[in-house]
């Protein structure tokens, strides 16, 4: 069976979280993938998405971000692209959250969600494009 | 755009919130203003209905996590009720149970407060 891909752009707002997770569910759903992973995919895509909008555009909402749905017959994969600034997965430490409570600061936990919810999180930069693949394997 | 609301209910001593939708990057502000009113109004017994509540993300999360600490300290706390089992999950996988009161009802949760349920 040859790769399906499917393609949003949505602008770098929040507004549009709730676009791309109808837009990931309806995709995950018809490659028959079970509930809870179109579940888990939908959370990790918003994570990644949200993540977009504040650190790599830094708040600017007309930026583009690109996602595209790959379906394989082995792999649901959902790769999002964007052309801020990069994120360095080296820096990533696993949140402490009695630590995050006590210093009273929200945030820090999108990544931690998408590496608990995927089989595979991958970075890549590309020029000035950074790539975000985000895979859940079929059981 | 990302549907959600908050809904205001007092059980005595207790000030209910009832989540509707869904709460993300996008409505994250809309939990963050009704919890600041409740503590400017001094209302530190927080219930959080999420029997309605249809996905959250780690902005909604993030949330409860910036207050928790500030309510204890003043004698408060937020208790969250009443979560649907996928929602539930999401809790659950990030280790927030060790963190907050999750209960299954909201009568659990006012007699936990110390408060008379509301009578039917």
């Amino acid at each position: 069976m040859a790769d399906r891909i499917h393609k949003l752009t949505i602008p770098s707002s929040t507004r549009y979280l709730e676009d791309v997770r109808q837009f990931v569910e309806r995709h995950a759903e018809r490659a028959k993938l079970p509930e809870d992973s179109v579940q888990q995919l939908k959370m990790a895509v918003d994570e990644a998405c949200a993540n977009v909008i504040e650190h790599a555009y830094k708040g600017d909402t007309e930026r583009p971000i690109d996602i595209a749905v790959i379906v394989r017959p082995d792999r649901f994969t959902v790769r999002i692209r964007d052309e801020g600034e990069g994120f360095d997965p080296a820096v990533y430490q696993e949140p402490d959250l009695t630590r995050i409570v006590r210093s009273r600061r929200a945030g820090g936990l999108g990544v931690h969600i998408m590496h608990r919810l995927m089989d595979q999180v991958e970075y890549r930069q590309r020029g000035r494009t950074n790539e975000c693949c985000l895979t859940k394997y079929r059981r | 755009m990302s549907s959600f609301s908050v809904g205001f209910r007092t059980l005595g001593s207790v000030q209910a919130l009832d989540l509707r939708g869904e709460l993300d990057a996008h409505t994250a502000a809309e939990l963050e203003a009704a919890i600041e009113k409740c503590q400017q109004d001094d209302s530190l017994q927080i219930l959080v209905n999420g029997a309605n509540l249809m996905y959250i993300s780690s902005a909604g999360l993030g949330v409860f996590m910036a207050h928790i600490e500030e309510i204890r300290e003043k004698g408060g706390d937020i208790k969250i009720a009443a979560l649907q089992p996928k929602v539930y999950n999401v809790f659950d996988l990030l280790g927030f149970p060790m963190l907050f009161d999750i209960t299954e009802s909201e009568e659990e949760a006012v007699t936990k407060f110390g408060s008379p349920a509301p009578s039917a």
